[in-house]
């Protein structure tokens, strides 16, 4: 039995790899590609390729799955982008929508869950006005959570629309306010490029910047391999559409404070996935990106979570990135007490 | 983990478990079915304890796999090859998109198919059931696949599942080696699974025209009645699992559907009524 998420992360970087690979071998990729949510790009990876029989019609369904997720979310953020216009401010879609919205090679075969916008924090209120009269409402109706949310978090409290059971996040800054690194969202929002359809997405150094942000300093490392090649595409789009893209990466990765986390990312995204990255934004190799490693594939064949103790070694760490120690305390003493 | 390769119609899984039992039961139960030895499956499905300890004291199989929901409730060691079955139907609800999946039982004759659709306690399952005794194909108890390109319905003839009452009034028509362990007191109450006729898996390929749909009703006297396109239509998509999944294949698969397919409301109040009412339709489609 496959121990880790290798095969996924090698079928990604270098599709030749799954040639060698038997009935036993694909139907482990196939289980690890699923659970991290990375069946789509990886079907889309595969095209072309001499796939046996038996595969063909699992990679058929997840691109006209993905193909189906990529035309729901543009119609969210269509349907948001209706709500929101009297407002006249801009809204910056986020992640995933804005990964197809833009039409990037991230987009391709790309799961997507929630609608992610940002707005500037001045025009908050307006716009969270502005969803609930358009036929969005609160999901977690708890005073402590939406205390919680209004005041230390980089989103409102996640709306449901009433109809079509879609979750829109409505960000003003991209990481939450009590965290350590403090990403500068005015220059994110005055930076931010222009759709025909009035929408906006980031700038390419700031998009990335906002995965970087997302992977090393918001979560647990869930997700994080589908969050590595995210950054993996970006990076190779826009570095080879803009000779100028590493200076003002780096730029841009300065005022976000930013830099040690855009350096880490480019060393796993180059160790992972083979990411051709600028030696001097990625840095020297330390002891932790190993560590890091063995989070990111903590995955068998069957598709299972392994590795406990680094997976709750990420987790805790996750919360200590986002709180000061006392903080914390209160924050888990009253999710304690209410059970 | 032990493991199991399966194939039920179009679809192969592959079982992995903590716990041999479940499996050992799977095997026997499912001993005609073809089984693939050469590794390949369109579906994992995960049993396994639902905290480690719970390996040994007081089993429970928490039901996971390549597709899973956040809060499914997990069944004690005892139930596992409900909870092995339920991990199938999971996957398929979720995951497949090769066809329309209604939530409906399905028998075929001369290649044509009807098709049982209706809430739990319908009797769809038992029905589907008595009559695959009486010189029907069954093609399954649980889903019927239908083909959104050609229109055909493909067979899914998983074990059928017999609730409660159910379980006595088949016993008394299908010989007792055909039927797997009674487990008292699951969710649903109780439940014993049925191996289907031989020829049930022996034809899970051959694919059958739907010509008959009814929504029977159990308890009510004897009655047909007829129902509008629309409301069939919105029933429909309340009984298929992947029909918002499917998008604008799943529209045109289903209203191609009601168009062509006879339609009636059935109330019935004993399996021969049913009968009855059932080969009274029949003897008269075209």
């Amino acid at each position: 039995m496959m121990r880790d998420a290798r095969p996924l992360v090698d079928a990604l970087r270098d599709p030749e790899t799954v040639l060698s690979l038997d009935g036993a071998g694909w139907t482990n990729l196939i289980s690890i590609a699923r659970a991290e949510s990375l069946i789509g790009s990886l079907a889309h990876r595969l095209t072309g390729m001499a796939v046996p029989e038996q595969v063909r019609p699992i990679l058929k369904d997840a691109i006209q799955a993905t193909d189906l997720a990529r035309q729901q979310a543009l119609w969210e953020a269509d349907c948001a982008r209706r709500a929101l216009a009297p407002l006249n401010s801009k809204v910056v879609l986020m992640k995933g929508t804005a990964y197809v919205a833009a039409d990037l090679d991230a987009g391709v075969g790309r799961s997507i869950g929630d609608l992610d916008i940002m707005v500037a924090q001045d025009s908050l209120s307006a716009v969270e006005e502005a969803l609930l009269d358009a036929g969005w409402e609160w999901v977690k109706p708890d005073p402590y959570d939406d205390q919680y949310y209004r005041e230390h978090m980089h989103e409102l409290p996640p709306l449901i629309h009433r109809e079509r059971d879609r979750m829109i996040d409505v960000h003003h800054t991209t990481l939450p306010q009590t965290a350590r690194p403090t990403p500068d969202p005015q220059a994110m929002l005055d930076a931010a490029v222009k759709l025909d359809s009035g929408l906006y997405v980031m700038s390419p150094a700031d998009m990335l910047l906002h995965s970087v942000a997302h992977l090393s300093a918001d979560g647990d490392l869930t997700g994080g391999l589908r969050n590595l090649w995210d950054i993996d595409r970006l990076v190779r789009q826009f570095s080879e559409a803009d000779e100028q893209f590493w200076i003002v990466l780096g730029v841009r990765a300065r005022l976000h404070h930013l830099e040690p986390h855009l350096a880490r990312a480019l060393r796993l995204a180059f160790r992972l996935y083979d990411t051709p990255v600028y030696k001097y934004r990625a840095g020297q190799t330390k002891f932790t990106d190993y560590l890091y490693i063995r989070r990111l594939l903590a995955r068998d064949g069957w598709g299972r979570k392994t590795r406990k103790f680094t997976r709750q070694a990420f987790y805790i760490r996750s919360h200590w990135l986002r709180m000061p120690p006392l903080m914390l305390a209160r924050h888990l003493w009253a999710k304690w007490r209410k059970g | 983990m032990h493991q199991l390769y399966l194939t039920v119609g179009p679809t192969r899984f592959r079982l992995a478990s903590t716990w041999r039992q479940p499996l050992d039961q799977l095997a026997a139960l499912y001993k005609d079915y073809p089984t693939s030895q050469d590794g390949y499956a369109d579906f994992t499905v995960r049993l396994e304890p639902e905290k480690p300890w719970r390996r040994y004291i007081r089993p429970s199989v928490h039901i996971s796999g390549d597709f899973w929901l956040p809060d499914a409730a997990p069944l004690p060691l005892d139930q596992s090859l409900l909870a092995a079955e339920m991990g199938m139907n999971l996957q398929m609800a979720l995951g497949w998109r090769r066809h329309l999946l209604l939530h409906a039982s399905s028998v075929e004759k001369d290649g044509k198919a009807l098709l049982m659709t209706g809430l739990s306690g319908s009797g769809k399952s038992t029905l589907s059931a008595m009559l695959a005794e009486k010189g029907w194909r069954f093609m399954g108890d649980e889903f019927a696949l239908l083909n959104p390109d050609t229109g055909m319905v493909h067979s899914f003839p998983r074990l059928i599942s017999l609730k409660n009452e159910a379980i006595a009034a088949m016993r008394a028509i299908v010989p007792e080696n055909r039927f797997g362990p009674l487990m008292k007191g699951t969710p649903k109450g109780d439940i014993r699974h049925v191996m289907p006729p031989l020829d049930a898996v022996n034809k899970m390929k051959d694919v059958a025209k739907p010509a008959l749909l009814l929504f029977p009703r159990f308890g009510h006297d004897p009655a047909l009645r007829d129902m509008g396109k629309s409301e069939i239509f919105v029933r429909l998509t309340q009984a298929s699992t992947n029909y918002v999944a499917l998008g604008e294949t799943g529209f045109r698969a289903l209203t191609r559907f009601v168009d062509t397919v006879p339609t009636k409301a059935m109330d019935y109040q004993s399996g021969d009524q049913a009968e009855e009412l059932i080969d009274s339709l029949w003897s008269k489609l075209p």
